[in-house]
């Protein structure tokens, strides 16, 4: 049995990340979806961190981890006030309604 | 000395008080702004009073005591290379009688102006453009040079515009502003070409100095389009397109008449006075020039018989008292401008002089009459006045009596001898211009006194409101008339031995050159006697058939006019110069203009210019903003995109 080196924590990670990025783009139904994407952005980044620091033997990517996971809280905290907000005013979380930004 | 200075600088500073007069605010307080204009009134008629005398004393001092002629420097004004023109004062003789015309008329018509403008709501602008007129007009006839005269000849152009164009509420008159100024473009670029040919030959534009060098290069050629020409001849013909515009003859004429839309005073003192003999003035004052080329006296000598013949035909047929009067003036410019095609300058200048009195005063007069008559001035609409505006009546006989030359008035003296000068010339062209201006004569009488039967005798015509408002005009307009009425009675009987009789060589000193095998005016004196009376003859003659027409068989007029259908036509309607200069000028001249605008302008420049490249940018804007479509997941994705290409580049050039 081989060992889980470096480069499975790597393949995982940018696994991840191609989930996320994919649940971004084709998500056509509603935003949270799109929050839960950047919420697997994040992680898969910090797997990438993680795996790195104990490779190197350096402490930082750990602490980088945990602010991250502070951060990415934080964001979806406000990311969810925000889209009931949302709801409430314009009575849909649908993404395809959502483009008031259309030059 | 410093007289000169004065009579030409005062009513410059008249002018300019009387113009910040014009800018005080008076609001709704009518005592405030009838103070303001008498000010200005009587300020710039008191100025002008003043140069009047001054300009007597002048002329007594200059040209009947035989003064020598003087120069007064005033500044030196352009200095470049071998051309050095200061603002100097030049007085002799000639100067001396048109500062008499002009400070005499003029102050006239500023004291006439008080009573005839008293209604106007702009006095002020008005009194300030009458002062500018005549410090342009002195500037001119005291010039010193070519250039300065050129200033006062744009200055008086500019006065006349502005005064033309007085009621700008008029359409009318401001169309016949503008006709004025465009006309008089033409004549003055003649005058500006024969300003520059004369620096090329002479090498200097001082008066002094031309005159001097004349005779020495009385052969020389000029080149002008590759061909050799005579070059005394193409400066003096350049010069003489100059007058023609200023003195409104055949050809540059058609703006004297709608000149007409002006106030009367105006009319009386540039349209017939002062600024339309500027040209006559000044081909006197060239007379150095003019007389070493024959051909260019002869073409003066045919414009001036053809002008004085076709202008008293029109006048015959018109029925506006004032255009009446303003083809009249137009005649008798002709008759001033054959006298100097035959070298009787003194002639035309002494006519200068009657005609400046009598033609003002005729025009003043039909001022008053119109003034009467509650602002009309159509013929067919007057009549039956002559007992209730008897003061009026009686200076029009005499306005009238002078101009159709009836002895002992002002204009016999003048006519006589410029007709006897055209005779005694013995040449072609003279003998033309002299049955010409028999038979202008003839109708001057005519339609003079068709002017007055018309105006003043016969049943009113005009509406029983009008008549009954029919009343003398106030002192203050009387007064000038007076004076100008003693002036075309007795100005021809006393000018007559100092400006062409046996005084005149003294009188005239150096002021005029004849050569002494141009005899005209010396032979005029020893003319037959069928001669000497036949103006007298045509001018009775003239007024008797108006009494006959007009008076005593009313119905013959229109007899006459059915038998000359065509004839009456033609001249009833100016010969057709209005419409044929319309088809020739005018309309090209839109029509070019409009292919431009519409070619040129916008089809081509707009098109291709700022227009073109607003609408490029405006449909690339619209094609890029597609690329905004508003959805969150394809602005990430461009992102995405960039970044990976950023990295990608990174990757592939940098690392490694």
């Amino acid at each position: 049995m081989a060992t889980i080196g470096l480069a499975h924590y790597l393949a995982v990670a940018a696994l991840l990340f191609g989930t996320g990025v994919f649940g971004i783009f084709l998500n056509r139904k509603n935003v949270i979806v799109i929050l839960m994407s950047i919420e697997l952005l994040l992680l898969a980044v910090n797997i990438n961190l993680v795996a790195f620091s104990v490779e190197l033997g350096d402490l930082a990517g750990q602490v980088f981890a945990l602010f991250i996971l502070t951060v990415a809280a934080a964001e979806a905290a406000i990311g969810l006030a925000i889209l009931v907000v949302f709801f409430r005013n314009r009575g849909t979380i649908a993404v395809k309604d959502i483009n008031t930004m259309k030059g | 000395m410093t007289m000169i200075k004065a009579i030409v600088f005062l009513p410059l500073l008249a002018s300019m008080v009387a113009g910040l007069i014009a800018f005080v605010d008076c609001g709704t307080d009518k005592d405030k702004k009838h103070r303001m204009d008498a000010y200005a009134q009587y300020m710039t008629a008191g100025v002008l009073l003043a140069c009047m005398v001054m300009s007597w004393i002048t002329f007594y001092n200059v040209g009947i005591h035989g003064g020598d002629a003087y120069t007064v420097k005033v500044l030196s004004w352009i200095q470049s290379g071998g051309l050095d023109i200061n603002w100097a004062l030049k007085v002799d003789t000639l100067t001396a009688v048109m500062l008499v015309v002009v400070c005499t008329v003029s102050a006239m018509v500023h004291v006439y102006s008080i009573g005839y403008m008293h209604h106007d709501p702009d006095v002020p602008r008005f009194m300030s453009y009458l002062s500018l007129f005549t410090f342009c007009m002195l500037m001119l006839v005291t010039a010193d040079n070519l250039v300065q005269m050129f200033f006062g000849w744009e200055g008086v152009g500019l006065a006349s515009y502005l005064l033309i164009g007085f009621w700008y509420n008029k359409p009318t008159a401001n169309a016949a502003a503008i006709k004025a100024f465009v006309v008089n473009r033409v004549g003055d670029f003649g005058f500006a070409l024969g300003i520059f040919a004369t620096f090329v030959m002479f090498d200097s534009v001082n008066l002094d100095v031309i005159f001097s060098r004349a005779e020495g290069l009385s052969n020389a050629t000029i080149s002008v389009f590759s061909g050799e020409y005579h070059a005394i001849t193409v400066i003096c013909l350049l010069l003489f397109v100059g007058a023609m515009g200023k003195s409104a003859q055949l050809g540059l004429h058609t703006w004297l008449p709608d000149a007409m839309e002006g106030p009367t005073p105006v009319s009386a003192l540039i349209h017939a006075a002062t600024m339309v003999t500027a040209g006559v003035f000044m081909v006197s004052r060239m007379s150095p020039l003019f007389e070493y080329s024959d051909f260019a006296l002869q073409v003066v000598t045919i414009v001036g018989g053809t002008t004085a013949i076709f202008a008293a035909t029109v006048g015959c047929t018109q029925f506006d008292i004032k255009r009446v009067i303003a083809y009249s003036t137009c005649s008798q410019l002709g008759y001033m401008f054959f006298a100097i095609g035959v070298s009787a300058y003194q002639a035309a200048i002494f006519h200068l002089m009657t005609h400046a009195f009598f033609k003002a005063l005729l025009f003043l007069g039909a001022g008053s009459v119109i003034h009467a008559m509650s602002d009309e001035q159509d013929m067919r609409r007057m009549g039956g006045t002559w007992k209730l505006i008897p003061v009026t009546y009686s200076l029009m006989w005499i306005g009238s009596l002078a101009l159709a030359g009836v002895f002992p008035f002002a204009g016999y003296f003048s006519k006589d001898m410029i007709l006897e000068a055209a005779w005694a010339a013995h040449t072609g062209a003279g003998n033309y211009a002299f049955w010409m201006g028999i038979t202008a004569a003839f109708l001057t009488a005519f339609y003079s006194w068709r002017l007055i039967i018309m105006t003043f005798h016969g049943k009113p015509r005009a509406d029983e409101k009008t008549m009954a408002h029919v009343h003398e005009s106030p002192k203050v307009m009387i007064l000038p008339l007076m004076l100008l009425a003693f002036g075309a009675c007795f100005a021809g009987w006393a000018g007559y031995s100092y400006f062409v009789g046996h005084d005149a060589a003294h009188f005239w000193g150096n002021a005029i050159l004849v050569l002494s095998d141009h005899t005209a005016l010396e032979d005029a004196h020893h003319v037959p006697a069928w001669v000497k009376y036949l103006p007298l003859v045509v001018g009775g003659a003239g007024i008797a058939m108006a009494y006959v027409m007009y008076m005593f068989v009313p119905s013959l007029p229109e007899k006459v006019k059915r038998a000359f259908g065509p004839i009456h036509t033609f001249v009833y309607n100016k010969w057709y110069f209005d419409e044929l200069y319309d088809l020739i000028f005018v309309k090209p001249a839109f029509a070019i203009g409009r292919f431009f605008w519409v070619w040129g302008d916008q089809k081509t420049i707009d098109h291709l210019g700022p227009d073109g490249i607003a609408s490029t940018t405006q449909d690339t804007a619209q094609k890029v903003s597609v690329l905004q479509s508003g959805y969150l997941y394809h602005y990430a994705f461009s992102m995405l995109i960039g970044v990976v290409a950023m990295v990608s580049w990174y990757m592939i050039f940098h690392v490694g």
